[in-house]
């Protein structure tokens, strides 16, 4: 017995479709090419020196006190975070779901908290900690008389992380404890536990794989973050900004920044590795399915006063955080002068300030289509369609995730700085604002492909199956079904990589040449120079351009609304049928 | 109003089989084995089984979903095996209607014309045609998810319809409906096939509807057909128990044949003699089962078989027994209690039934 024959024609029916070849031929070559081939490039400079292949690189790199020292920084600091904003995280999750909030502003309050991190540029917190703690901090200084308050090191990095990435934690979260069903916590309190008892000895054993997944995505969010430690980390070096420092500053040692930058690729994707194939899992496992009915909000003065006013206080501290940032580009100079003034964006705008936002927008504007799209086709062989290169696709388009900016900016160093494998060939792809874009994309792949998965998963198979058999090839089938049904996810796709791509500095300060002047790093070059005023000017339009598109999409989601269009639609079939008759 | 332009096409399976892996075991086994059909031009066939007898994987072979690992298939004597789904001039009513939910009535039964790049009054015409047909007439504008169930199916239909497919597939399309929708519709579906005069292959479990709709019935069970037949020889004259069971309610009594003449043959059941027909070359001696549906067999004072009866329960049109005969449990329906002797639990009667309504195996 064999299914031989069924293979081939399968395989025959396959091979008819030039569109579906197509695509699997550009996202192999596209993903091998930009993700696998800088990797692997890292990987042999690290173990290639002049005397042939050992692992001395490494060896040299151990021993040097400023690697092992970052190396341990790293590892303390993702532990800090990891546990910090998961705390935070289940707090604000468990507020959420099981406490009746009476008033609506807080509740609002909540969600502005969990979606601004989100959107705003990495390092706006720690920008604005300094502004608020540091030496002449509003709060330290003006306000408390501390005059040498030193917010610069493991706290800074560590306040500044958890909250950028709590938000994280709480979302996911939030979708576990949403699915645990109300029945087994009643049948605990009809037994007799207390309301702490049901939590520790119900929900929280139910929730623990889901608390571990979090913990990891935060502290593999954190030993790759490269921005906040950059900026508010003073002496504290972690890895990703000691690997930077390897390569720009005086030494210049690329095969100990190879060797480097492998280790913390080890380290995130073996967390990686761990998170998403036995986390994900057991966390599935234990929570599978949804809520038989509605929860019973805990009403109790003595639950819902402490945990609202923690929830609440944290919240306003966010805020302030990004109410500082704005009035740090308006105060004349901050901890002497507070009278507002536009000296700094005029300043901004006298140095190059529109061209850096020309060149950041126009590139991001580059890159966010083809992500988008990239994504979107890629989600689509991954759920629909089967053949042999589905699993390199889908594993390596998810790995990109593992993947910390600075690595992936080394690794395109030593690929593409000579040419593909040190030839020449494509060598004048580097330092153009093309091999940028191509950041942008690789960067934001990841997350635009889960979303688009999910999204696909949840179409039944038999619509595009239809599709296919009424005579639509498989290009026209994702044309005319597949994409207008997951083009939620598709637009948020848009707008995620517009984001991400323009509010990105890790992998791009390694790549950018003075030809580009993008507004991150810009922002870090007038962090540096301690001319917050400009930095904030910047950072202040830029919020405000993320938030436009934000507002933009939510426009046009409600444009495509089916109410909306199918007004549209009514009007048109009418103008058409009129034609019609005419005719 | 003429909507079939296009004759009918006959489809022919030549030893197909079809091999899958075990999930767990990774074993392969036949989920279609060996299986040979011819359906004649605009006839109507179903395909009938229990789950995982391999009748979907056959009509998803037919449609191109799935590659057959033996054996050609044929369309309109054409063979197809290596066409992909969308060069087939078939179409399918899935079981879960499978409309696009971002387009409205008129724009998903448009659909498959508009990819044949059919002129723009030439779709209209058709399709305002074919919604008229499954009488859906002024709803081109709904959205499909403001349509209840019937019409969702309505749709469905007309999609695969306006395309004047050779044959037309459905995979249980009726299974998603309530009750009383399902017999209303299964009429429809017959009637516009009778209209048109299309090839239709119709999969499902419900072997009601099988009867209702089909010209011919193929049984399948675990891959291999089991009987195939009209409605009335598979239902009348089973060629195996499981036939006869899957096709509505049925007894089965074991016995010893005595003699056989003329097309019936006189059965000993219990030390009792009853006469059941039975086809030619039935050797006296040999053990049979005789197959009997509960409405065939009458109760009374008087007759053939000693029972006793085990439970008298009143159904309404009918009055429900549970009789026992030797070791054997018998069902029995008896139409028309209201002028009839009632037996209670406990009470001891007489089967008898006309051998014409039995059969043996």
């Amino acid at each position: 017995m064999a299914t031989a024959n069924s293979k081939r024609l399968d395989r025959k029916k396959f091979f008819a479709d030039p569109t579906l070849i197509g695509a699997i031929v550009i996202l192999v070559i596209f993903l091998s090419l930009f993700i696998l081939y800088p990797l692997a490039m890292l990987l042999v400079d690290a173990v290639s020196g002049s005397d042939g292949v050992n692992l001395s690189a490494f060896g040299r790199v151990w021993n040097l006190y400023t690697f092992r020292n970052a190396f341990t920084n790293t590892i303390v600091l993702g532990l800090i975070v990891g546990f910090g904003s998961v705390l935070l995280g289940l707090l604000f999750a468990y507020v959420d779901v099981y406490v009746r909030l009476r008033s609506r502003m807080v509740r609002g309050l909540f969600k502005v908290v969990s979606m601004l991190p989100v959107v705003s540029p990495p390092f706006v917190l720690s920008l604005s900690m300094i502004l608020l703690f540091g030496r002449s901090g509003l709060v330290t200084r003006t306000l408390l008389g501390i005059r040498n308050n030193n917010i610069y090191g493991l706290h800074g990095i560590a306040i500044v992380q958890i909250l950028t990435f709590f938000p994280v934690c709480y979302m996911m979260l939030t979708g576990l404890l949403k699915n645990i069903d109300p029945s087994l916590e009643e049948a605990s309190r009809d037994m007799g536990a207390g309301r702490f008892k049901v939590f520790t000895s119900v929900t929280l054993p139910l929730l623990l794989p889901g608390l571990g997944n979090a913990f990891l995505v935060t502290f593999i969010e954190s030993v790759a973050d490269f921005a906040n430690p950059m900026m508010i980390g003073g002496n504290y070096d972690t890895l990703a900004t000691t690997i930077y420092l390897q390569v720009t500053g005086g030494t210049y040692d690329m095969p100990g920044a190879s060797a480097m930058a492998v280790i913390l690729l080890m380290l995130t994707l073996v967390l990686f590795l761990i998170q998403k194939y036995y986390l994900e899992k057991k966390t599935a496992q234990t929570l599978t399915g949804k809520a038989s009915r509605a929860r019973m909000l805990i009403e109790d003065k003595s639950v819902r006063y402490p945990l609202s006013t923690l929830c609440s206080l944290v919240s306003i501290f966010v805020v302030l955080l990004y109410v500082a940032v704005p009035f740090g580009a308006l105060f004349k100079l901050w901890g002497r002068n507070y009278t507002l003034v536009t000296d700094h964006f005029v300043n901004m705008w006298k140095m190059d300030g529109l061209q850096a936002y020309k060149d950041s927008i126009l590139l991001s504007l580059i890159a966010t289509p083809i992500t988008a799209l990239l994504s979107m086709i890629i989600s689509y062989l991954v759920v629909k369609k089967k053949f042999k290169l589905k699993g390199f696709i889908e594993f390596v388009s998810i790995l990109a995730m593992a993947v910390p900016g600075t690595v992936l900016g080394i690794g395109y160093i030593r690929g593409y700085s000579a040419g593909l494998f040190h030839s020449g060939v494509m060598q004048g792809l580097y330092g153009t604002g093309t091999i940028l874009v191509i950041v942008f994309i690789v960067r934001s792949l990841p997350t635009g492909t889960r979303s688009g998965i999910s999204a696909l998963r949840q179409i039944d198979k038999s619509i595009e199956e239809s599709a296919y058999d009424m005579g639509a090839g498989s290009g026209k089938v994702f044309t005319s079904v597949t994409l207008p049904l997951i083009k939620d996810s598709f637009l948020s796709g848009l707008v995620t990589t517009f984001v991400r791509s323009i509010t990105a500095i890790s992998a791009i300060i390694l790549l950018v040449t003075p030809k580009y002047l993008l507004i991150t790093v810009r922002i870090n070059e007038f962090a540096e120079k301690g001319e917050n005023g400009i930095a904030c000017a910047y950072a202040t339009v830029l919020i405000i351009i993320t938030y436009g598109v934000i507002l933009l999409l939510n426009g046009i989601l409600r444009y495509f609304d089916s109410d909306h269009k199918q007004k549209r639609l009514a009007r048109k079939f009418e103008r058409e049928t009129k034609a019609l008759y005419k005719a | 109003m003429s909507q079939s332009v296009k004759a009918p096409k006959g489809v022919r399976l030549e030893h197909i089989s079809k091999i899958y892996k075990d999930p767990k075991t990774h074993a392969d086994f036949y989920a279609v084995k060996d299986c040979n059909l011819d359906i004649a031009p605009g006839s109507f066939i179903t395909l009938l089984g229990p789950s995982g007898c391999g009748k979907t994987t056959t009509l998803r072979m037919i449609a191109g979903f799935e590659s057959p690992d033996e054996g050609e298939i044929y369309l309109a004597d054409q063979p197809i095996n290596e066409l992909t789904p969308n060069k087939r001039d078939t179409a399918m009513v899935f079981q879960s209607y499978a409309l696009f939910p971002h387009m409205n009535v008129y724009d998903n039964v448009a659909y498959g014309l508009k990819l044949r790049g059919v002129p723009k009054n030439v779709i209209r015409e058709k399709v305002m045609n074919i919604l008229s047909l499954v009488k859906l007439d002024g709803m081109e504008l709904r959205m499909t998810n403001q349509l209840s169930g019937g019409q969702q199916q309505r749709v469905a239909l007309a999609r695969a319809l306006v395309v004047e497919p050779g044959v037309l597939l459905f995979d249980e399309p009726l299974s998603n409906l309530d009750a009383k929708l399902r017999v209303e519709m299964r009429t429809e579906i017959r009637r516009i096939q009778q209209k048109i005069g299309i090839t239709a292959i119709y999969v499902t479990h419900d072997q009601s509807e099988a009867m209702s709709l089909s010209d011919q019935i193929i049984l399948m069970k675990g891959g291999v057909i089991a009987q195939m037949g009209t409605p009335e020889e598979i239902y009348y004259h089973p060629n195996s128990e499981f036939v006869a069971d899957f096709i509505g309610e049925c007894n089965f009594l074991k016995g010893s044949v005595i003699s056989c003449e003329d097309g019936i043959a006189a059965v000993n059941v219990n030390g009792h003699t009853v006469r059941v027909s039975a086809s030619e070359g039935v050797k006296a001696g040999t053990e049979g089962t005789i197959v009997l549906r509960p409405e065939a067999i009458c109760i009374s004072d008087k007759g053939d078989l000693p029972c006793t009866v085990e439970l008298s329960c009143f159904m309404g049109s009918y009055q429900n027994y549970h009789v026992r005969v030797g070791d054997t449990l018998v069902r029995i329906a008896d139409n028309c209690p209201a002028n009839k002797k009632v037996f209670s639990v406990g009470d001891t009667a007489y089967l008898s039934f006309d051998p014409i309504c039995s059969h043996l195996l």
